[in-house]
């Protein structure tokens, strides 16, 4: 657990599943507050793509979710939250290219089975677990030092 | 190099927030699937693609984009104009294919180095 005087900024966010007209605002705002923090410019690049393909994740899959940011003198955690179908198998899910993304989610251009690939990619640390029928629960770490 | 030369050059047609066409452009890129768009691209990019609805803006604004393009005389979405001229995003319109249009704008981009 992080001590609570250690903790620079800790911020929720709703996500609501299945509104593609909101997907991307929470990532812009979490960009917002890192840059605000005069984070270096790399980290804030990273930290807003583990967000928004977390996002998109939840926008696309889940009924709700929530994203969670926690900044601390030597990391940047993000964690994504959500109440949906879950991951029956994680490993292929993390294969870059698979996806189970419908028709309409493809043409929007999305589902191109590079989501978690990139969030593993971006992240320092990045833990998955999901249970299916209740949820995903995604923790990723940036670090800053 | 900023937009309005590109616009100028190439004869593109702008539909939202013109007051930013002196927006730098530093590079380009050119996609359509938005998880690859936002790994691959920088900061600064002109981007070219053929999606027409509102998400395009919140990856160019997260990118910082300098604008995006769209191709083949896609236009965009109304409420995808509604965001862009909200989020000072220019887009504008060209008749060119992706590949004829990311061509061209690789040239200009190369001469001016």
């Amino acid at each position: 657990m992080v001590s609570v005087e250690k903790i620079l900024e800790k911020h929720d966010f709703d996500i609501e599943g299945g509104n593609f007209n909101k997907a991307g605002t929470v990532s812009t705002r979490i960009k917002s507050i890192l840059k605000h923090r005069q984070l270096p410019d790399e980290i804030v690049r990273r930290s807003a793509i583990v967000c928004y393909e977390a996002e998109i994740n939840i926008v696309s899959y889940a009924k709700k979710g929530v994203i969670s940011l926690t900044v601390i003198p030597d990391k940047i955690i993000i964690e994504a939250n959500d109440e949906g179908p879950g991951i029956p198998n994680i490993e292929l899910a993390m294969q870059q290219g698979y996806s189970t993304a419908n028709q309409q989610i493809r043409e929007m251009g999305f589902g191109a089975g590079m989501g978690l690939y990139n969030i593993k990619t971006y992240s320092d640390v990045f833990d998955i677990t999901s249970e299916v029928n209740k949820g995903t629960f995604l923790k990723m770490a940036i670090n800053l030092i | 190099m900023d937009i309005a030369a590109i616009v100028k050059q190439l004869n593109l047609e702008t539909r939202s927030a013109e007051d930013r066409l002196n927006n730098k452009v530093t590079g380009g890129y050119t996609g359509d699937l938005l998880s690859d768009v936002m790994a691959n691209s920088k900061a600064g990019d002109i981007w070219i693609t053929r999606q027409i609805h509102q998400n395009i803006v919140a990856v160019a604004t997260l990118k910082e984009h300098a604008g995006i393009i769209l191709v083949n005389s896609c236009e965009p979405a109304s409420d995808t104009l509604e965001r862009a001229n909200r989020e000072n995003v220019p887009i504008m319109v060209s008749k060119l294919s992706a590949f004829e249009l990311t061509g061209k704008i690789y040239s200009m981009l190369a001469e001016k180095k």
